[in-house]
């Protein structure tokens, strides 16, 4: 087995170093935390004034969870703790009813981002000689810029495709010999199923790996895309609010993947209590990032379900592994990739007059890939009798969705009261694709 | 000016049965039809004896449905004569939106049932007439 490492003192460091430098890079965190209008109040709620009232990792738990409504409601300065003079970069995410979130990072944040993510293709085996073609999209979102830095880091060639225009990737692989991808399976395997129109065969190209990333997938799903393309598939973890990319990864052993213990402090807690889950046991993560100082992140919960494996990994790295993700402790849906919230959707809808009471939105497998279908109906009322009219009303829905979500849903009209209605608060999330 | 009653339908079964169930409910005659096909929907559009009672029977049950101008036109059965009402609304620089006609009495009177884009401002009605067409009314239609 060819095992590369990018830092082998820290990826193999023992547990006792590894505790040590996480608490050193906590009390650092926290210093700076103490200079963001957020935690600045939260921390001394909690008797922590300073990075000294930090005496051990257990020290973590005093301090309340950071949710993504902390982040929308301090939208878009109450977590910077620099001036924006300092900041290089930010990255957003859409939030659950249209306020987006943000992260914020320094120069030296970035460079300490880009080289966990530099590690995390390293321990893939991929290298310099290694052609990658990053097919993540780019800009706010983290997928395509973050790891395109790292991959620079490393020395492969990069190709920055991002995503769509499925020919063009086709081509773009064949021409420049492309070794590595940067993909959700979903797309991947809709790949798969457009080649021989194309007139190319997977022998044709010169691919070698896959990181298959910002979608959930089952094992059945990594062993399908390593069986079509033969190659090997390394599943990614990672959240625009931690950076992105790069989290986790996994090895050549592609047992699980390593959370980078030196630049996350990860906790399993169960969901309902918030309280720590026994080892190896699932629950929600919850993650502290010890790398960014401009925006700090303490007890993020993520939402994603996961557990940690505590047996050692036959790489040597001694960083825990993190099981695929097995589902979310809220309603986001991940769509080829996309989050989204039911409310971002009910908010858009529900604001244009000429749409009834119910809507649904449903989900499905539409060859590999995911099709998001929203259903409305139309309010009688405000019917004029023209095929004209539907027809706008429909592409309306689907702008006004797009500009929310970023991705077009296909949008059905339904007669007046024919959708099933619900009372209060009911999520009228209608999901048929198959479960991990 | 004829009035049309346009319904909005979904394309699946047992939709356009639940609009003629309402209407017979209430004994309204339906004396023209035609569907719009528009994919996964469809627009239903009727001539019936009475169009406001009709459209207030539809608006109870929660139909989406509204009352359109239209025009009816009577042409004589012959060749050539289609092609001629077409002509004189080209020349008029009048665009159809969408169309159904139906025959009456073979060989002397069939009825075109026009929708006009922006009826009206347009003076589609003056052209046809000054063209020889008699242009019908509701009751004109129902008493045919």
């Amino acid at each position: 087995m060819d095992i590369r490492y990018w830092n082998k003192d820290v990826e193999t460091a023992d547990v006792q170093k590894i505790r040590h430098l996480q608490l050193q890079r906590l009390k650092s965190i926290i210093a700076s935390a103490l200079k963001t209008p957020f935690y600045s109040r939260r921390l001394p709620s909690v008797g922590i004034n300073s990075p000294d009232d930090i005496k051990t990792l257990d020290d973590l738990r005093r301090i309340p969870f950071t949710m993504k409504d902390d982040l929308r409601q301090n939208y878009p300065k109450g977590l910077l703790s620099v001036d924006t003079s300092e900041v290089v970069r930010i990255h957003t995410s859409s939030g659950t009813t249209g306020i987006p979130t943000v992260i914020y990072l320094s120069a030296k944040d970035l460079d300490a981002a880009t080289d966990i993510m530099a590690r995390s293709i390293t321990a893939t085996g991929a290298g310099r000689t290694d052609i990658l073609q990053n097919m993540m999209s780019y800009g706010l979102f983290t997928g395509g810029l973050c790891m395109h830095y790292g991959a620079e880091r490393v020395g492969l060639m990069v190709i920055p495709a991002a995503g769509g225009n499925t020919k063009r990737q086709v081509s773009l692989m064949n021409d420049f010999r492309t070794t590595v991808l940067h993909i959700t399976p979903s797309y991947l395997l809709h790949i798969h199923s457009k080649l021989a129109e194309y007139g190319v065969k997977v022998g044709d190209l010169a691919l070698k790996k896959a990181f298959i990333g910002a979608e959930p997938h089952s094992e059945g799903t990594r062993r399908k895309i390593e069986e079509l393309f033969k190659i090997d598939a390394y599943n990614s973890y990672g959240l625009s609010e931690m950076n992105g990319p790069g989290v986790a990864f996994e090895c050549v052993y592609k047992n699980d993947l390593h959370l980078w213990e030196d630049a996350y402090i990860v906790e399993i807690i169960n969901p309902k209590t918030g309280q720590l889950v026994p080892d190896g046991q699932e629950g929600e993560v919850v993650l502290t990032n010890l790398i960014r100082h401009a925006m700090p992140l303490m007890r993020y919960r993520t939402r994603d379900l996961a557990f940690l494996h505590i047996e050692p990994c036959k790489c040597g790295r001694t960083h825990r592994r993190l099981s695929r993700i097995l589902g979310r402790s809220d309603d986001m849906l991940i769509i080829n990739g996309v989050n989204m919230f039911p409310s971002q959707i009910e908010e858009v809808v529900m604001k244009i007059p000429e749409v009834g009471n119910n809507y649904q939105i449903c989900v499905e497998k539409d060859g590999a890939l995911d099709r998001l279908i929203v259903k409305v109906e139309l309010y009688s009322k405000m019917f004029l009798g023209e095929a004209k009219q539907i027809d706008n009303l429909k592409s309306k829905i689907g702008e006004e969705l797009k500009a929310s979500i970023t991705i077009k849903p296909a949008i059905e009209l339904h007669e007046p009261g024919s959708l099933p209605a619900f009372e209060g608060k009911a999520v009228r999330v209608v999901d048929t694709r198959p479960k991990l | 000016m004829a009035k049309q009653l346009h319904i909005f339908v979904e394309n699946k079964p047992g939709r356009l049965r639940a609009i003629t169930d309402n209407l017979q409910k209430v004994g309204i005659n339906i004396r023209a039809f035609a569907i719009q096909d528009r994919g996964d929907y469809g627009l239903m559009k009727l001539i019936v004896s009475n169009p406001e009672q009709a459209h207030l029977s539809l608006a109870d049950m929660g139909c989406a449905c509204a009352l359109k101008d239209v025009l009816a036109v009577s042409i004589p059965d012959r060749p050539g004569n289609l092609h001629r009402l077409l002509s004189v609304l080209v020349d008029g620089g009048i665009n159809i939106v969408d169309a159904h006609g139906f025959v009456l009495q073979p060989n002397q009177q069939g009825i075109c049932i026009l929708e006009i884009e922006n009826l009206a401002q347009t003076n589609a009605e003056q052209v046809v007439r000054k063209a020889g067409f008699d242009v019908l009314g509701n009751d004109q239609l129902n008493n045919l």
